[in-house]
């Protein structure tokens, strides 16, 4: 264990920890959420918003099946809707929990260590809402696993060349090592909440769970090595997925999508609007949980200055997109980005600029980003800025493309927004959930942030 | 009449149902109801006492009576189940019917009726049921081409909607009823030499039935004969008779013309003819070197029509100032006539069509529309006979109508007949004049004065229902009779299929006046031509059924002069002052609906129509002059008054209408057409009267204050300086035969990841030729039928997802009062680098050996994605369950050939691939290569202009190899790398050199390239503005213009 201490030995390291912690503070204060403390009644009211909107999903997804994709707003000219923006912006979201737990680790940011539990279960959540999105926008959901290569009776393989197969790949991979690491993390802490647990049904459990585990050396040097794998393999998957995500567009010829700044406008993107997701969960979970000493406001900087910085790399991506539609001479482009600018959808374009252009330089100010209030606003602002370009990418390009003749407006039925509603339903019962029966903080981890962890560590 | 179980009604009379069903037992009794319900006496006694229920099903059901029908179904059911079923034997031919081959189609040749004349078809036939028109090669008035029209009437055979009962006071009866009925009365009625008998037909085209009608005048020597047609040609008549003196026909030679001058005609689109005509206009229209003769067409018109869209010079002018330009025009080219007033602003047209007119004596050719006055047709007969055109493009002829004479009763006749007590007996045989009979009539209240009437109609509809006998109408592919075509051709109507629901015919319906019950059609018609037939009879007879046409009986062409008085009577007519400043209303018959007939045919229904791409409404076209003055808003309602009679109409702003002119389409609003075309649209026979049939003044316009929406399938109208269609003058195609060679700096065409395909057999490819094509939709429509493409409905088209397979793209370019109009077939490109193949996830859509881009719909999971990948926007989604897996009857049309798509998957065109794989396996068999010309796509055999070229272009002797070594030739968007193997030759038109327009676009463009343009695309600028100029309307300036563009339907662009 002596690379960590090394990266705690730096000329100056503002605190990530309310002063006055010990091991045992921690480990109460954490795990009575859990499993001692009641539910505080802001509590119950999220679950149960969470828990109507998810049963909105359950109706328009059976409606869906029902009477087909024609519920939708999608036409002729705009084949992909609000399922493949909202697809793309929870995919984005996910990204911020990656990011934290994995490249943080390996950069030694040990300020991640109370925000990555969280974070890694919104990024699963955020995982599980994009996933019904590809296969419930297929006409036939049905057959949506024929996207999977599986050796079947029709010999067919899926067809590689197509940016939705590496999608398929992309994403599961994605969910399957997110799930993994999340896991894995979770076991010291389940085993914790074993041995504190004093009902039956929690120890068996969270008993089940824990895998055994005892904290002896042996398991703690495994445990360990197995999560620097799994960071390291989880690391290039930021990079990846929301590559090859932007590769559905970038691929594609229409004006709009057919740009190679993509893969790394996209995975900017995503880490924004993955971090703007983590702060929006943060700041209110602190609050009623009174975890200020363990996200502090120095964890609310940190979250900040990333979200200024990808964000700023987000709006060159724009100026990118005009400069090309201008300077490629393509009369295609330049009627896509003049279209964006001054057609039909010219209000949703500009609120774009105004959520993830304007308003985030106000992180500049370490007034703001020491607000927690002002914070969450800005945050709202990049959620919706980010569903916004989506929105933008997705149906200017496609409703005024090539042929003139084909041009229509896509406007969005009320199943869309059920739908869209419905996984957010998705995605507060999950966290909700998350937040009642586990340790919303890695509790181990945060253990080693406390002066007793240093102490011990120096002798 | 009342709909519903009668309470009033005699109870069921169980006990003599018992009784005769008593007579038989256990397994024999299901034979045996059958064969009670065989028996007529049964069928009477059955009809008797359901009436109403039976009827019932035959139009939409209430709530409550569906119940009750349910009810009564769950009873007779449990009476089913208590029987075993019945023991029934199915048997393989013992001998195969000679010719039937299970999986090949068979053609019949027959006819399509429709108002002055017949279009001849070869209608296909699978096992049996008819499934697709096709045109009659060796017929002078199809040459194996066809219409819209023609293409959507098999459907109408199959329509659920069809009558299928006979109604007295509506309740059901057998035909022995009726004609039992008729019999009796027939006595009472020779009493008086039958002078309160009536006949109401349309003009009728057909030798037999005619001869059938003039034998019942016979026997009934006081009867009266009317005609009525709502789209009729009584114009056409009178201008013959003021011109000539007596009723002549004229008919067209457009392949001689050089100059066409059409004032208000629409011969390409409208009447008989038109496939004729436009096959003869096309080959006019396509160019090829040099040497080509194009001809030139100048068209006025107060209405867009696709003639209109067609013309090298179109003159929007108000119907009612025709006159006075054909005047004009007569002075011009040196017949005597008043000078008129007021078209100063029309010279340099006047002038160029005159001048033209005169350089090209005896290949000129002046026509005039349905629409006009007599007195334009004596003019345009006046100045081809001047010009000496008469008897080289314009040929007369006897009158191609059967028994046609001079003077004839119409329905104006009829109704005061009726009112006045003096009409008994009338027989309606066809039509629908309750619905369509002009307003002023009052035809309703005059019919419930007649005792007896009958309608013999496909339909229960509006006459139906106030007549006392409805008979049902056998569709024309279910009938044995004759009929002409435009040129007076007769062909023999051969049925391919027992009539579905026993109709009958017109003839059958007369036959009893006659007293000729004992025949059916089928002896009455040969009967008829035996007798005008000398020599070898049964030969003629089956040479005429199997050819379909009877040699020889084409209307002889006269050699006539214009009535000696003719000039002079047309010099003293007065010039016309008509002033300018009122609303006048124009009627059409509807491109889709017609005059109504068609309103329940749900393909014609969502066929978007010329200019407007309008489907499923018929709103009041206005200009867009005339909105702005009166701030009108397409689908916003008006309120339209003509005298005392005023409805409510939504307005569609059209660029090209004549200003202070409002057209109404007639064949809307129908109250009983059937599921289909019940409340679609409005009803515009409300304010047509006898008086002024075509176009009336002095009307009143006012905004209702709602809105409605309005379904068009194209909601753009420019082309944003984009290059997709192509056009030059022909004095620049002839300077610059390669005008459409656009060069791509800078783009390499070849550049790929993949590495090229390989096609060592054939390599399918088209060529559409926008110079020929005249945007008739037949193509559209034939691909309908052929590809089982299923209708979406008006609120799907609002939504954007029709479905045609092949779309016909509208531009418009120029002036908004009158812009140039451009037509563009768009189907399947069939890329050799197609962007759908690449990105579909679960390879539905593959390449083919043969450079198809097939669609494997049963693999398709309907991600979209190759849709959105489509630079073409050819790809179509089954968003829903569109297509039409209940009604029984429509299943019965589709093509067996081809899959009937589910909901959830993309389809689009296949180049007809199931044509291409029946002469593959034919040439296989034979151990033969496919021959070019064998494989004929369903859009190309319907194409009237032949615009549409298909085949092998691996082969160079092929027409299609050749046609893509035209210089006209280039591909959409070929800049992508895409390689469509579906091209395009570039369009030509040919406007005088004294109108050539001023071209507004030159400086539109240099606008566009400020951004950076420049390098793109329009390497043709060189070639002179003509090329430079096809863009309508630019860049950011025209983005603006485009959002105040009225005719935006403002409910599919939210902006």
């Amino acid at each position: 264990m002596g690379a960590p201490v090394q990266a705690r030995h730096r000329p100056y390291k503002p605190p990530v920890l309310g002063a006055g912690h010990t091991f045992e503070t921690v480990t109460d204060k954490i795990s009575a959420v859990v499993l001692t403390r009641k539910a505080p009644r802001g509590w119950w009211v999220g679950f149960l918003i969470g828990f109507l909107l998810l049963n909105v999903l359950i109706v328009s997804l059976g409606n869906l099946v029902i009477q087909g994709t024609g519920i939708w707003g999608v036409n002729n000219p705009v084949g992909w809707g609000f399922d493949i923006i909202n697809f793309v912006w929870w995919i984005g979201i996910g990204h911020a929990g990656t990011l934290i737990s994995a490249i943080l680790l390996l950069l030694r940011q040990d300020w991640r260590t109370s925000i990555n539990r969280f974070a890694e279960a919104m990024t699963l959540m955020a995982v599980a809402c994009a996933g019904i999105y590809p296969i419930f926008h297929t006409g036939r959901p049905w057959l949506a696993y024929w996207l999977f290569p599986y050796p079947n009776t029709m010999a067919m393989w899926p067809n590689f060349r197509s940016p939705l197969i590496w999608d398929v790949f992309a994403v599961s991979t994605y969910a399957t090592v997110s799930a993994l690491f999340w896991y894995v993390g979770l076991i010291p802490d389940l085993a914790t909440l074993r041995d504190r647990s004093r009902n039956i049904v929690g120890q068996k459990i969270y008993g089940a769970l824990a895998m055994g585990w005892r904290g002896s050396v042996r398991h703690w040097h495994r445990y360990e090595t197995a999560y620097l794998l799994l960071a390291a393999l989880s690391t290039p998957l930021v990079i990846s997925v929301h590559s090859v995500v932007s590769f559905d567009f970038a691929v594609g010829v229409i004006p709009g999508w057919h740009a190679t700044i993509f893969p790394p406008y996209f995975v900017a993107g995503a880490i924004y609007a993955g971090f703007a997701m983590v702060l929006t969960i943060a700041i209110p979970l602190r609050k009623v949980y009174k975890l200020e000493d363990f996200i502090t406001k120095q964890h609310l900087d940190y979250m900040a200055r990333v979200m200024l910085a990808t964000g700023l790399f987000v709006c060159y991506g724009y100026l990118t997109e005009a400069f090309v539609g201008w300077y490629s001479a393509n009369q295609y482009e330049g009627y896509m980005i003049l279209n964006r600018f001054v057609g039909p959808y010219a209000l949703i374009y500009w609120s774009l600029i105004l959520c993830n252009g304007v308003v985030i330089q106000a992180l500049w100010f370490e007034r703001i980003r020491a607000s927690s209030l002002w914070l969450f606003v800005i945050c709202m602002f990049v959620n919706v800025g980010m569903w916004l370009e989506r929105f933008i990418i997705i149906v200017t390009s496609l409703h005024r493309d090539f042929m003139p003749s084909a041009w229509f407006m896509y406007t969005p039925t009320r199943w869309d927004f059920g739908v869209f509603i419905g996984t957010i339903g998705l995605f507060v019962t999950l966290l909700f959930l998350f937040i009642r029966f586990l340790p919303m903080i890695s509790i181990f981890e945060m253990r080693t942030l406390v002066p007793e962890a240093e102490i011990r560590e120096e002798d | 009449m009342k709909i519903g179980i009668d309470p009033e009604a005699p109870p069921f009379d169980l006990a003599a149902v018992r009784e005769r069903l008593s007579r038989s037992t256990g397994r024999t009794y299901w034979r045996s109801l059958e064969e009670v319900a065989e028996t007529p006496e049964f069928q009477a006694f059955l009809n008797a006492e359901f009436p109403t229920s039976a009827q019932s099903l035959t139009s939409s059901l209430d709530r409550r009576q569906f119940l009750k029908l349910m009810g009564a179904s769950l009873a007779l059911a449990g009476v089913g189940a208590c029987t075993k079923q019945p023991l029934e034997k199915i048997l393989p031919y013992v001998k195969q019917p000679e010719e039937l081959v299970p999986g090949k189609p068979l053609f019949f040749a027959t006819a399509f009726p429709l108002s002055g004349g017949a279009l001849p078809v070869l209608a296909e036939s699978h096992m049996g049921r008819p499934t697709k028109i096709e045109g009659n090669p060796e017929h002078p008035a199809s040459l194996g081409r066809t219409s819209a029209l023609m293409q959507a009437s098999v459907l109408d055979l199959y329509d659920p909607d069809r009558s299928q009962v006979l109604l007295r006071a509506g309740e059901i009866r057998t035909w022995d009823d009726l004609v039992s009925e008729v019999t009796a009365e027939l006595g009472k009625w020779k009493g008086t030499q039958g002078r309160g008998v009536r006949i109401l037909t349309a003009p009728t085209f057909s030798p037999t039935l005619a001869a059938s009608v003039q034998a019942a005048l016979t026997a009934l020597p006081q009867a009266r004969w009317h005609r009525w047609e709502p789209v009729g040609r009584e114009n056409t008549r009178e201008g013959a008779r003021l011109g000539f003196g007596r009723v002549i026909d004229a008919r067209y030679d457009f392949a001689k013309a050089d100059i066409i001058v059409s004032l208000e005609s629409d011969f390409l689109f409208d009447g008989p003819g038109q496939v004729r005509y436009a096959r003869d206009f096309g080959s006019r229209r396509k160019v090829s070197g040099k040497s080509s003769r194009m001809n030139r067409l100048y068209v006025a018109e107060s209405v867009p029509t696709v003639t209109g869209g067609n013309a090298d010079h179109r003159l929007p002018l108000r119907s009612s100032r025709i006159a006075a330009l054909a005047r004009a025009l007569a002075i011009e080219v040196g017949v005597a006539v008043a000078k008129p007033k007021g078209l100063e602003a029309h010279e340099a047209w006047i002038k160029a069509a005159g001048q033209d007119l005169i350089a090209h004596r005896g290949a000129g050719l002046v026509l005039a529309g349905p629409s006009q006055p007599p007195e334009v047709h004596a003019l345009c007969h006046a100045i081809n006979e001047k010009l000496g055109n008469a008897g080289r493009t314009v040929l007369y002829t006897e009158p191609v109508e059967d028994a046609a004479p001079e003077a004839r009763d119409g329905i104006a006749e009829l109704v005061a007949d009726m009112n006045a007590g003096r009409v008994e007996a009338l027989f309606i045989l066809g039509g629908n004049p309750v619905y369509d009979a002009p307003a002023d009539l009052g035809f309703v209240a005059a019919l419930g004065k007649v005792p007896f009437s009958l309608h013999l109609s496909s339909h229960q509809d509006e006459t139906s229902i106030l007549s006392l006998w409805h008979v049902p109408a056998a569709h024309y592919l279910e009938s044995w009779g004759d009929v002409r075509a435009y040129d007076g051709t007769v062909t023999i109507l051969q049925p391919l299929i027992e009539p579905l629901y026993h109709g009958k015919t017109a003839l059958e319906v007369v036959s009893i006046l006659s007293g000729d019950t004992a025949r059916t059609d089928y002896d009455r018609v040969r009967d008829h031509w035996k007798q005008l037939t000398s020599g070898d009879f049964e030969a003629a007879w089956r040479r005429a059924v199997h050819d379909g046409f009877v040699s020889g009986s084409q209307r002889p062409a006269l050699t006539i002069a214009m009535r000696g008085d003719a000039t002079t009577h047309l010099a003293s007519l007065p010039g016309g002052t008509q002033s300018d400043d009122d609303i006048e209303i124009v009627f059409r018959a509807d491109a889709s609906a017609y005059d109504g007939r068609f309103a329940n045919n749900a393909w014609l229904q969502e066929l978007p129509k010329p200019w407007t791409r309008l489907t499923w409404d018929n709103p009041a076209l206005i200009s867009p002059a005339m909105a702005e003055k009166l701030k009108i808003a397409s689908g916003d309602m008006l309120e339209i008054t003509l005298g005392d009679r005023a409805i409510q109409i939504p307005a569609w702003i059209q660029p090209g209408m004549a200003e202070q002119t409002i057209a109404l389409h007639l064949g809307y609003g129908r109250e009983r057409a059937g599921q289909v075309g019940n409340a679609v649209g409005f009803n515009a026979y409300a304010l047509r009267t006898s008086k002024a049939p075509w176009f009336a003044g002095r009307a009143g316009v006012r905004k209702a204050g709602s809105t409605y929406p309005l379904a068009t399938t194209q909601t753009h109208h420019s082309l944003e300086g984009r290059d997709l269609f192509r056009n030059a003058s022909f004095a620049t195609y002839q300077e610059h035969p390669a005008f459409a060679q656009h060069k791509h700096h800078g783009i390499d065409e070849n550049a790929s990841f993949y590495p090229d395909w390989k096609y060592e057999g054939n390599a399918w490819g088209m060529t559409i030729d926008l110079a020929a094509c005249i945007g008739c939709n037949a193509c559209v429509m034939a691909c309908q039928s052929e590809n089982n493409i299923p209708v979406v409905g008006k609120e799907q088209v609002l939504n954007g997802r029709e479905m045609h397979w092949i779309r016909v793209d509208r531009y418009f370019e120029g002036d908004l009062d009158n812009p140039d109009l451009y037509n563009q077939p768009v189907p399947c490109m069939h890329c050799e680098k197609a962007p759908c193949e690449v990105v579909c996830p679960v390879n539905a859509t593959v390449h083919s050996s043969e450079g198809l881009n097939d669609m494997v719909y049963n693999r398709c999971v309907g991600t979209r994605y190759c849709a959105n990948n489509c630079p073409y926007k050819v790809r179509r989604f089954n968003f829903h369950l569109f297509q039409d897996w209940v009604t029984e009857s429509t299943k019965l049309q589709r093509n067996p050939d081809v899959s009937v798509r589910s909901r959830g998957v993309m389809e689009k065109c296949t180049y007809c691939v199931q044509r291409i794989n029946q002469a593959r396996i034919q040439a296989r068999k034979e151990d033969r290569p496919v021959r070019d010309g064998e494989v004929v796509t369903a859009c190309q055999g319907a194409c009237p202009t032949d615009a549409i070229v298909f085949g092998n272009i691996n082969d160079p002797d092929s027409a299609v190899a050749k046609s893509k070594l035209d210089s006209r030739n280039y591909a959409l968007l070929s800049e992508l790398g895409t390689k469509p193997r579906t091209t395009y030759l570039a369009s030509v038109n040919n406007p005088h050199p004294s109108l050539a327009r001023p071209d507004p676009h030159a400086a539109g463009h240099d606008q566009y390239d400020a951004p950076g343009a420049h390098q793109d695309t329009h390497g043709g600028r060189e070639h002179g503005r003509e090329t430079d100029g096809q863009g309508g309307s630019h860049g950011a300036g025209e983005d603006e213009g485009v959002k105040g563009d009225p005719a935006h339907s403002p409910e599919r662009g939210t902006h």
